[in-house]
């Protein structure tokens, strides 16, 4: 029994030696040098790895970071401003400030504003869905409903709402990572600037087919009437093969585009609501 | 043991319900939508404006590069316009559009009914004159024909097979071709034979149809020894080009390869019978034989149909669509195409409008993989359908390769035998598109 | 006109469903339930019962009340498990044991993985041999209880011809004594019929009989149960040449115990077997290299259901490195 015993202690005791220099020459051996400056930014990071910064994950924004010792064109949509502040400090450069972005999903399509033309049967992919053909209602440009953008989100922001079948973003947990920007076959949605107490004016509608033939589609539908091209004070507005599109940069968020168009496809978020003596045909407003 | 390819496959009902229907020319309708994309490959370019005169033949598409092909006007008349109009899929596509104004050929067109059997342009005549007719695979991938009879240098042609195994079900334009054009079909593979420079043919036939065999038999005893009849047992894909060639020939082409890599040439009953129109009788390729099918339709066709026919006139000809038609297919039940817009017309690869039934056709819904093996059974070039379809849900690119998704054929099997009703194909589809498009993006070695 | 359908091709399904699967597996199983009845009557109509009732409860309220996901009871799976269970235990188990039997392989084995599809062990299997461990005596009680179909004959012990053996040589007893001693071990009886052992273990020709319509199905390939068989004959072959004294021949060991009823409905388990037919190949010997081992040198008399439980274990990994034939050769990628 005592033998025993005493064997075994020291056969283990040797044996977890042997393997601790082992543990240690293979450590030695496969050491990769790395700048621990890399980890340094790489721990101000937010770690979502979501890929919105156009690297592979934080570490590789890190990575890139320090390697390249500026910031210049990098910018890591999910921790903002605050967050590349403290990369800038880390590394001793300066961070240059960027307006906050969202996604915006522009297709108005909804069930009701677009009639159902045909049963799409397959897998519900916006990816295999237009792959295979123009999709279900009349309009080929707009949102198909698949919920691509939705599986995409690492944030949960973006969720088809299920009674109208177009996609909601939630602004509170948005990121602007663009990775629903990204997954849209239809290229649908788009990152714009957040704007001040979070109010956007924006064209709700990717049609580029001609107004008589966008309308019978959809309801909803930018018919490419120019209306809002004219009368914007601030030249923001441009349209170009039947579509509006609204520079946000030189918006000024006066509405009147919103006022304008025939059709309601300009939408204006987050304003306060006006007073009720305003005129009958009063332009949508979907709140979030 | 009669001959099929050797792995995988599945048996679908066959209901070939149409076979016994003599082809039947198709009434010209008032108007034609001549698509300029009928072709794997660049679009053909408009030669004609609004307004113009064209005759039946007439080239009114020029073909775009090296992999495109001539469209040619399958009518006479005027010229309405030349604008983009929706293909069957809902998707713009440059169309010429024609007013029909009776029914003038081109002079150069041998219309009469005879067969002419002497073979007398050189090979390099009878490519470049398949080029000029605009002929392209009418088995479904509308490759240019005269592209397939150049091998690239360096590969040799052996063999020349022709397509006549149909095993798509519902199918039965080939077969029409076979019983009442087989000699037609024999001289359209001895020309290409003769352009390829091989003296050994194949025609591959399913054993599902036995007149056609014993017709096929019958000329090629009498008149055309340089061609065999083969046999096939009835399995599907059996006329996907990689496994008629392992079926008739017992060879294999290697993965990422052409067939040509296995030093076959492989063309459909259809395009041997263009051939020989083209080559024979100076016919550009702008009518062929179409089956509109159905358990549904009160009668059974198939017609001798102009490239252009929109499909809504098909429907009226036959009597309409009848009320229980959930889905309309452009091609076969397999493989072929839902069609989502019937203004669409037909295009040279048109074979077949099949209407069926939402009991026929609606997907099942969707349970748990079971984990039993029959799509791996199934699989005709050794694939894990059930892996790669994970795989592909997970986005995972790089096993995606590993797992040669790129040999895929999309031939359905793994779906249609799956009895979880795992939409299988609609997800490996797309990541097979992706991972083409990151190997081609690479570098070459 | 109705609005058109449209979906990418396949525009058509087969024939084949989960449900139809499990039906024709029921069915296969229906003559070797059939003899269970003829020898153990009411017994082993209990048993089937309760196996098949407790699986399929359990089944459906791990559904409904603990995951909150589909109730997908109506595939039949729980119901084949059922039968399954039933069929390997002793006509003799009490109700109860057959219900805590179910709770294991449905509950454990089964939903803790996610259900059906995901488990790594025969749900089963692992009842029953969570109940061979826990309750050894009820286990192997081979009493034969009274049948209505067989008059005369009342409560007879009927030890397993493997049991048999194996205590005859542990008594120092030759082979051929054991045999001459136990007159009702001949391979006509152990073929056709024979009371005795598990419930479902009668009759080896009610099992091959289910095998032929399984495979006439297409449900399953022969390549699982033939390579088992193989491996055991040819394992036991290579001991009965050195030495007929000390072991049984090849055809005494296929015909008895669990290796037919084991290698024809439990190691072709589609969930627990593997894809490629070279995996089914080395998990076949596997299973009868082991059963082999266990049988001759391991404690228990009979180790079918151990050897698939441990070969079950390297599925995943015979899937993931064992891959089907692919059709042409590799090139270089252009």
């Amino acid at each position: 029994m005592g033998t025993t015993f005493i064997f075994t202690v020291i056969t283990l005791s040797v044996l977890g030696l042997l393997l601790a220099v082992v543990l240690f020459l293979v450590a030695k051996k496969f050491n990769v040098e790395e700048d621990p400056l890399i980890d340094v930014v790489e721990a101000t990071m937010p770690g979502a790895n979501c890929g919105g910064c156009g690297f592979a994950g934080c570490r590789a924004f890190a990575e890139a970071c320090v390697k390249s010792r500026s910031l210049d064109g990098k910018f890591c949509p999910v921790g903002g401003n605050a967050v590349m502040q403290k990369v800038a400090a880390a590394m001793g450069v300066q961070a240059e400030e960027k307006a906050p972005m969202v996604a915006v999903v522009r297709c108005n399509g909804t069930c009701q504003n677009r009639v159902r033309v045909n049963e799409y049967d397959g897998s519900v992919s916006c990816r295999i869905i237009s792959s295979l053909y123009a999709g279900d209602t009349g309009c080929r440009f707009g949102c198909l409903g698949g919920g691509d953008c939705e599986r995409a989100c690492p944030f949960g922001a973006i969720k088809v709402n299920p009674e109208t079948l177009i996609p909601e973003v939630d602004e509170e947990k948005c990121t602007a990572c663009g990775a629903c920007v990204r997954a849209c076959p239809k290229g649908v949605i788009e990152l714009r600037n957040k704007g001040p107490k979070n109010r956007r004016v924006y064209v709700s509608c990717m049609s580029q087919d001609k107004g008589a033939v966008a309308r019978k589609a959809c309801s909803a539908a930018c018919i490419g009437c120019r209306k809002c091209e004219k009368v914007c004070p601030f030249g923001a507005i441009t349209v170009e093969n039947n579509l509006a599109y609204i520079d946000f940069n030189k918006c000024k968020l006066c509405r009147k585009c919103v006022a304008e168009c025939p059709t309601g496809a300009i939408h204006a978020v987050n304003f306060p609501p006006k007073p009720a003596a305003a005129p009958a045909e009063e332009p949508k407003t979907d709140k979030q | 043991m009669r001959r099929t390819f050797s792995m995988g496959g599945v048996h679908p009902h066959d209901c070939k319900i149409s076979a016994d229907s003599a082809i039947e020319t198709f009434p010209l309708p008032q108007r034609m939508y001549i698509s300029m994309s009928q072709h794997l490959g660049a679009p053909a370019k408009p030669l004609v404006q609004k307004g113009d005169k064209v005759r039946t033949g007439q080239l009114i598409g020029a073909s775009a590069g090296f992999i495109s092909a001539n469209i040619h006007s399958s009518v006479s008349g005027t010229v309405a316009a030349v604008e983009p109009y929706t293909d069957l899929a809902g998707n713009p596509v440059m169309h010429v559009i024609i007013d029909v104004e009776g029914d003038e050929w081109e002079e150069s067109i041998d219309r009469t009914p005879d067969i002419v059997r002497d073979i007398t342009l050189s090979p390099a005549e009878i490519i470049k004159r398949i080029a000029d007719c605009g002929v392209v695979g009418l088995g479904g991938a509308s490759f240019p024909t005269h592209v397939k009879l150049s091998p690239p240098p360096g590969k040799k042609a052996e063999f020349l097979i022709i397509n006549g195994a149909e095993c798509e079900p519902y199918l039965t334009s080939d077969y029409r071709l076979m019983i009442e054009h087989a000699e037609e079909v024999l001289l359209g593979a001895r020309i290409m034979m003769k352009a390829l420079g091989v003296v050994e043919g194949y025609i591959g036939i399913e054993d599902n149809k036995p007149e056609a065999i014993k017709k096929m038999r019958e000329l090629t005893a009498s008149s055309y020894p340089e061609i065999k009849v083969v046999s096939l047992r009835k399995k599907y894909p059996q006329g996907g080009e990689k496994q008629l060639i392992d079926a008739v020939t017992g060879r294999r082409v290697p993965s990422m390869g052409l067939p040509i890599d296995a030093g076959v040439v492989v063309q459909n009953v259809g395009t041997s019978f263009a051939v020989y129109e083209a080559v024979q009788k100076n016919k550009p390729l702008f009518e062929g034989v179409m089956t509109v099918t159905g358990e549904c339709l009160d009668s059974q066709h198939n017609f001798l149909l102009r490239v252009g026919t929109p499909f809504e006139k098909i429907l009226e000809a036959v009597g309409g669509v009848p009320q229980k038609t959930a889905k309309i297919i452009s091609g076969g039940p397999m493989m072929g195409k839902a069609v989502a817009n019937l203004s669409a017309a037909s295009v040279k690869s048109t074979s077949s409008l099949l209407l069926l039934t939402e009991k026929q056709t609606k997907r099942m819904e969707e349970s748990e993989c079971i984990r039993c093996g029959k799509c791996v059974q199934a699989c005709p070039m050794g694939l894990e359908p059930y892996l790669l379809n994970k795989l592909a849900r997970a986005g995972r690119m790089e096993d995606l390769e590993h797992n040669k998704v790129y040999d895929c054929i999309e031939c359905g099997c793994c779906m249609f035998t799956c009895p979880a009703y795992i939409p299988l194909l609609d997800y490996i589809r797309t990541a097979k598109a992706d991972v083409m498009r990151i190997m081609r993006s690479r570098p070459k070695k | 006109m109705r609005k058109l359908i449209v979906s990418p091709a396949p525009h058509v399904h087969g024939d084949e469903s989960t449900r139809m699967i499990m039906k024709d597996v029921l069915i296969a199983l229906a003559p070797s339930m059939l003899v269970a009845v003829y020898f153990y009557g009411l017994s082993a109509i209990k048993l089937l019962l309760v196996g098949v009732i407790a699986c399929m409860g359990v089944e459906f309220l791990i559904q409904k009340y603990l995951m909150r996901t589909k109730v997908t009871v109506t595939d039949l799976s729980a119901a084949v498990t059922g039968v399954l269970l039933a069929l390997n235990l002793p006509p003799t188990a009490p109700w109860w044991v057959i219900v805590i039997g179910a709770v294991v392989a449905i509950g454990v084995a089964k939903m803790t993985f996610g259900g059906l599809g995901h488990n790594i062990f025969n749900p089963a299997l692992v009842g029953r041999v969570f109940l061979l461990i826990s309750f050894p005596v009820i286990m192997t009680d081979w009493t034969v209880p009274a049948s209505w179909f067989r008059p005369g004959v009342d409560a007879v012990t009927g030890a397993t011809p493997l049991a048999l053996v194996k205590e005859g040589l542990a008594q120092g007893m030759t082979v051929d004594q054991i045999i001459s001693a136990n007159p009702d071990l001949t391979y006509g009886q152990m073929l056709f019929a024979r009371a005795g052992g598990s419930a479902g273990e009668a009759s080896a020709l009610a099992i091959i009989l289910g095998f032929i319509y399984l495979l006439v199905r297409r449900v399953i390939r022969p390549h699982i149960p033939v390579t088992i068989i193989l491996t055991v004959a040819v394992m036991t072959g290579i001991f009965w040449l050195i030495d007929p004294s000390q072991y049984t021949d090849p055809l005494f060991n296929i015909l008895t115990g669990g290796v037919l009823l084991g290698s024809v409905f439990m190691a072709t388990d589609y969930v627990t077997s593997p894809m490629a037919v070279k995996g089914m190949v080395i998990y076949g010997i596997g299973i009868g290299v082991l059963t082999v081992l266990i049988r001759y040198f391991g404690s228990y008399p009979e180790g079918v259901s151990f050897a698939i439980l441990i070969m079950n274990s390297i599925v995943p990994l015979l899937n993931k490195y064992i891959k089907p034939a692919r059709f042409g050769k590799e090139v270089s990628h252009a």
